[in-house]
């Protein structure tokens, strides 16, 4: 039995003007526990909705979540989230940032105080308990962002671009760090980007989307042995598994911008 | 938001601890230009202010300026001396204190409340928003006779226009507070299973507390303005009625050193909320050059 299973997710979303547009498209992916599996699709294509959906803050108009066989409910303990950019609370000390989401569960300050300390060691945050996210690094608030998600100590951690906003030296050490990371913690990874070059490099499985409406165009196994260092990159298999992946893009990426031009020029015209 | 404003206050978060290293390369200039430097910030405006307080002193020595309109600095302390040995002045004291409090302190207590609540649900905001602004339109010291006839003469009135002069700026920006709240939050709130009691309290209320202390910073000044012209429109005591004495009787000195304890306490006032604003505005990064 999968660890986590979507079954035909459809959503559809209404306009303002009435009209109903469809975000995803009878999506189905079944993810293994202890897989790294990486959406990426063009912009738009509705991964950060998936996501959502899997995460139990969106309901979708259609379809199921399946958590370990069973439809996931609302409360989403199993499942934890590492958000995008500037998503610690800024007016939270880093400790207590990390702590919310055991606060959230009704541990106790002190406890939850306790709880944390490995986990901001993990990540390499030591000795920054008691700063405030503005007094930290683009990188270092990622990693703030990662203890917070993996201290509630969820079946599913779901990360919806972590490193997007991160310089290029920056971002390549987050993911070698997240590799080593997951090796030890062994959890279930569902990871949302646009960088194919990201997605390879960290995932057993990509998954690769439609421009909108979402759907899954393909379903790569990638075969690159482990541990994987950041020299693999280099690689004549990367490149391949790259070109693989891109190609299959590129025709999406295409169809989105013709429409956006489409749409400018309707506009303008 | 979008994503690209994001990123570039990523990125400027990102250099903020470059920057908050001390200077270490400069030479420490030594000597007495090393003690100005220390205490320039100290130093200058009190010259400034001891330039003032000089030139008049030496206008109303010399006769250029007429001490019957403008007294002296020496004339005001002296009245002032005077005043603070009567038991009348504390008196006055007393009351105004008790009147600017109490109204000043249940308007906050009532505005924050519902201007989070205003904020928050969409339906309160619809039910109650052309009644705020419209109220908070309305000049309410033009209300004062009515008060008057509602509360009677005493101190209530006075209470009663304070609480009008400060309910609306807190009121009014505590909701415009709730309104800039960073929806990604409550989302990352949502996502970690936080009820909608914890979502507002460790989401809505910081981000409010800025704003709300805007309003109360208004306030301040609203609220004295309120306590001054109820005691001059009706009143046996406080230190709106002090002036209004003074005034009466031609006793400028006096009238002078009302004011100015006056202005002492209002000064007093924002510091308060100056030191609120500096307890909880402490993760915010610090804008603008030392």
């Amino acid at each position: 039995m999968a660890e986590l299973e979507a079954r035909d997710i459809e959503m559809e979303y209404e306009r303002r003007d009435g009209t109903r547009v469809s975000a995803l498209e009878g999506v189905t992916l079944a993810i293994e526990k202890s897989e790294f599996v990486s959406i990426v699709g063009p912009s738009g294509c509705g991964k950060t909705t998936l996501l959502k959906i899997v995460n139990g803050l969106i309901t979708p108009t259609g379809g199921t979540i399946l958590l370990q066989g069973r439809p996931i409910s609302q409360n989403s303990r199993d499942r934890a989230m590492v958000f995008q950019d500037s998503s610690l609370f800024p007016w939270f000390s880093v400790a207590r940032n990390v702590a919310y989401g055991l606060e959230c569960q009704g541990v106790p300050a002190k406890e939850a105080r306790r709880r944390v300390q490995p986990y901001l060691e993990m990540v390499g945050l030591a000795g920054f308990e008691q700063h405030y996210p503005y007094e930290l690094s683009g990188g270092m608030q990622q990693r703030a962002n990662l203890a917070r998600a993996l201290v509630v100590d969820p079946q599913v951690l779901l990360m919806d671009e972590p490193f997007a906003s991160l310089d290029a030296q920056t971002r390549e050490m987050m993911q070698a760090e997240l590799l080593d990371i997951w090796s030890q913690s062994k959890k279930t990874v569902l990871f949302i980007t646009h960088q194919i070059n990201e997605a390879i490099y960290l995932s057993d499985r990509v998954v690769v989307m439609s421009a909108r409406p979402g759907r899954i165009l393909a379903d790569l196994r990638i075969d690159i042995p482990r541990p994987r260092t950041l020299a693999v990159k280099r690689g004549d298999a990367f490149r391949a598994q790259e070109d693989r992946v891109w190609q299959l893009i590129e025709q999406q990426a295409r169809l989105t911008m013709k429409a956006t031009q489409l749409r400018t020029e309707g506009a303008a015209g | 938001m979008g994503r690209a404003v994001r990123r570039a206050r990523a990125r400027a978060r990102g250099s903020i601890r470059a920057v908050a290293a001390p200077a270490r390369a400069r030479p420490r200039p030594t000597g007495l230009r090393a003690a100005y430097a220390a205490r320039e910030s100290t130093l200058l405006p009190l010259a400034t202010f001891v330039a003032l307080l000089a030139g008049w002193e030496l206008g109303a020595q010399t006769g250029a300026l007429e001490t019957f309109f403008f007294s002296s600095p020496t004339r005001i302390i002296a009245a002032g001396w005077q005043e603070i040995q009567l038991p009348r002045f504390w008196n006055d004291v007393s009351v105004s204190g008790q009147e600017f409090l109490v109204g000043y302190l249940a308007a906050i207590a009532i505005a924050v409340p519902f201007g989070v609540v205003t904020g928050w649900y969409r339906s309160a905001h619809d039910f109650f928003d052309p009644w705020l602004s419209a109220f908070n339109a309305t000049p309410r010291l033009a209300l004062l006779p009515l008060v008057v006839l509602w509360v009677g003469l005493g101190m209530e009135s006075k209470i009663v226009i304070v609480f009008l002069g400060v309910f609306f700026p807190v009121v009014i920006n505590t909701f415009h507070g709730v309104r800039t709240v960073d929806a990604n939050l409550v989302e990352v709130a949502r996502s970690f299973g936080a009820s909608g009691r914890r979502r507002l309290l460790t989401v809505v209320l910081p981000s409010v507390v800025p704003f709300a202390l805007v309003g109360m910073r208004i306030g301040v000044g609203r609220a004295v303005g309120g306590v001054l012209v109820g005691e001059f429109y009706t009143s046996n005591a406080g230190l709106g009625n002090l002036v209004f004495r003074a005034g009466q009787t031609l006793q400028t000195d006096r009238l002078l050193f009302g004011a100015l304890f006056i202005t002492g306490l209002a000064l007093l006032g924002f510091r308060a909320i100056g030191s609120l604003e500096r307890r909880f505005g402490a993760w915010r990064p610090r804008v603008g050059s030392a």
